[in-house]
């Protein structure tokens, strides 16, 4: 396993996500919270059961997408450290897709930017996850 | 000119490849480039939305292309 000392802040991996190294890439001593957010892998979409999530990558974009999510952030809330890990590959049930983690002095500020950069991420990172059902597959938000 | 085109996710499966060659008219647009995946590609026309990145930024319509500029199809993303 890699060394926790040497993820990056920003971080697209094939291999599984490490909560714990996330949360200390973000531990600082002017902070007095750390909000963190991870997203896993649901069994089911409106009823149909879902067997794994294949996601797909832009990589070079994708980071930089991340790393201007992480800046706006900091224009909006006094952050001290803020981490984004988004898995590729195949993902089974359970598994971590998405870890993200603000510190900040105070908790409100950390609640809020972990969800901004969520939303955000939801919104503009070019990454996109295909869900494998039993009898078929589906890009999700492909089509309307 | 000839760009050489990359795609992903659903625009990937709809083209049938990650990379390909396409021809359009010199200084075209990305707004050219849509009309004719349009015209060629039936498919795009199902999805939500399709926007191309220039050089791994968003780009707008009017963007006008150059041969060596990387450009990329970005379907409607769904990370998280």
């Amino acid at each position: 396993m890699q060394e926790i000392s040497t993820y990056p802040l920003i971080y697209i991996s094939e291999n599984p996500l490490q909560p714990e190294a996330v949360i200390d890439l973000v531990k600082s001593d002017h902070c007095g919270g750390i909000d963190v957010f991870i997203g896993t892998v649901r069994n089911q979409t409106k009823g149909k059961t879902v067997v794994r999530l294949d996601f797909e990558s832009y990589d070079k974009m994708a980071l930089r997408e991340m790393e201007k999510i992480a800046r706006k952030a900091r224009e909006k809330w006094p952050i001290d450290k803020i981490a984004i890990h988004h898995r590729k590959g195949s993902l089974a049930i359970g598994e971590i897709a998405v870890i993200i983690a603000v510190s900040t002095p105070h908790r409100k500020a950390s609640f809020e930017a972990c969800q901004f950069a969520i939303d955000t991420l939801k919104e503009t990172v070019p990454i996109w996850k295909k869900e494998i059902f039993e009898d078929g597959e589906v890009w999700v938000a492909a089509h309307p | 000119m000839k760009i050489t085109l990359v795609s992903f996710g659903i625009a990937k499966d709809i083209i049938g490849s990650r990379e390909m060659e396409y021809e359009l008219p010199d200084s075209a647009s990305v707004g050219n480039l849509l009309e004719k995946l349009a015209h060629d590609y039936p498919d795009f026309k199902d999805l939500t939305s399709i926007r191309v990145a220039v050089n791994t930024e968003y780009a707008k319509n009017d963007q006008v292309i150059s041969p060596q500029d990387e450009v990329v199809l970005i379907p409607p993303v769904s990370g998280g």
